[in-house]
């Protein structure tokens, strides 16, 4: 009886195997997970994922929160890569916001116009160079 | 000889183009590679967080979340994915084109759209048309979940909030190295996928309240969304950049070599006239 395990966090697949005991964070405490587990499904907590496997060394990971699944014979683990937090998120929002309306108001039609003017100018000088060298042939 | 020295300075200047091209080709190869890795192994984590979905929705067919009720439209999102840099060929004109095209799609429905942006290029071509409500630049060429969350949370407190009806993503899509399409998906509220039926009735023990949990796992799978089709745009970037690259390698290319042939023409035609001039010279005097 062994358990598959699957660590995923949404920048890349961290561990994938078999194990016989996995421990997690979750919200409510830390939970042992031994094959045939009853189906669960948790928040985690910031903490230790800690993976045994026979005759190998405990392997350990840490995760800043994330959600836990669990089935009879599958154990996924998927892992944030940044912490959360309700008020952590609600400050990323509203940097988001911010910058749009700051760059809105920076926005002026005057630099587009100034860089194709310098575009078009560069554009003419070429097409005067490959004009003369035509001519001179 | 004065023409001829002309020439050869254009040759120079055009060789350090090509030069740089080249170079810019071949930074650009490598990172494609690279990010292609990184849209390889963000997979794996949308697939496990789709199928928790699917389990969950199997496990509590009456329970419905409001990002996966289909409602009725009165006004749609948009994130839209672009480039901070350009010397990219097509790919953000093309993509902003179909966006351009969604726009008056809604438009003719009188369904107005809200636009968020990733990337700068978008950010510059959008603000002169709309009204953007939130934006994340320079993210590099490695972009992280980190800094896509708050965008992306504007648009899903709206969803919330019921001032979007919908949400779309409109990003590039790899093909391969030569195409890359523009491409949309719905992200709220979540298409229905056909998941293998589970054989027994059962139920998760939750930990804390279904409707929590799914609610902080349907943010995290939006997320995951976002920010798989953010490192496919690097990709498709990093190709369109590659190709453009090389075709402008090729093309300083032609231009060098009729140049050379300019030179060798005006150098041929002063040896000509030097001769010419010493023979007649020679003949006056005999």
């Amino acid at each position: 009886m062994k358990l598959h395990v699957d660590l995923v966090s949404a920048e890349g697949q961290i561990y994938s195997g078999s194990a016989t005991m996995v421990f997690v964070a979750a919200e409510l405490g830390e939970v042992g997970i031994a094959p045939r587990h009853a189906p669960l499904l948790t928040r985690m907590r910031p903490g230790q994922v800690r993976i045994q496997q026979e005759g190998q060394e405990e392997q350990q990971f840490f995760v800043s929160g994330g959600v836990l699944e669990v089935q009879p014979h599958l154990v996924t683990v998927m892992a944030d890569t940044a912490e959360r937090a309700a008020d952590i998120d609600e400050a990323a929002a509203e940097k988001a916001k911010q910058r749009a309306e700051e760059n809105l108001a920076k926005a002026d039609d005057k630099t587009d116009i100034a860089r194709a003017q310098s575009e078009l100018a560069e554009a003419a000088a070429r097409l005067s160079i490959v004009k003369k060298l035509r001519s001179n042939r | 000889m004065a023409g001829g020295k002309e020439v050869k300075t254009k040759i120079k200047s055009v060789e350090n183009t090509q030069k740089i091209t080249k170079a810019m080709e071949m930074v650009a190869a490598s990172k494609m590679r690279k990010a292609q890795e990184r849209v390889e192994a963000a997979r794996p984590y949308a697939q496990k967080i789709r199928r928790t979905i699917g389990h969950l929705a199997q496990a509590n067919p009456d329970f419905q979340h409001p990002f996966m009720v289909e409602r009725e439209v009165n006004r749609v999102g948009m994130i839209v994915i672009s480039t901070d840099r350009g010397l990219c060929g097509g790919l953000n004109i093309n993509l902003f084109r179909k966006v351009l095209g969604e726009l008056r799609e809604w438009d003719k429905k009188n369904v107005p759209v809200d636009i968020v942006v990733v990337g700068r290029k978008a950010a510059s071509f959008f603000r002169r048309i709309k009204d953007i409500k939130a934006e994340v630049t320079d993210l590099g060429d490695q972009p992280h979940l980190e800094d896509l969350i708050g965008t992306i949370k504007v648009m899903l407190d709206d969803y919330r909030e019921g001032s979007i009806d919908r949400l779309f993503l409109m990003g590039n899509e790899f093909v391969n190295t030569m195409t890359q399409r523009p491409d949309i998906q719905q992200l709220l509220p979540v298409p229905e996928d056909e998941d293998e039926e589970l054989p027994d009735h059962w139920d998760y023990i939750y930990e804390p309240e279904p409707a929590e949990l799914l609610e902080s796992i349907l943010v995290r799978y939006v997320e995951a969304q976002v920010y798989q089709g953010v490192v496919e745009n690097v990709a498709c970037e990093m190709a369109a950049r590659m190709v453009a690259m090389k075709s402008a390698s090729d093309n300083a290319g032609d231009i060098i070599d009729d140049l050379q042939l300019e030179y060798n023409k005006q150098r041929q035609a002063a040896i000509t006239q030097e001769l010419s001039e010493i023979v007649a010279g020679a003949a006056a005097v005999s």
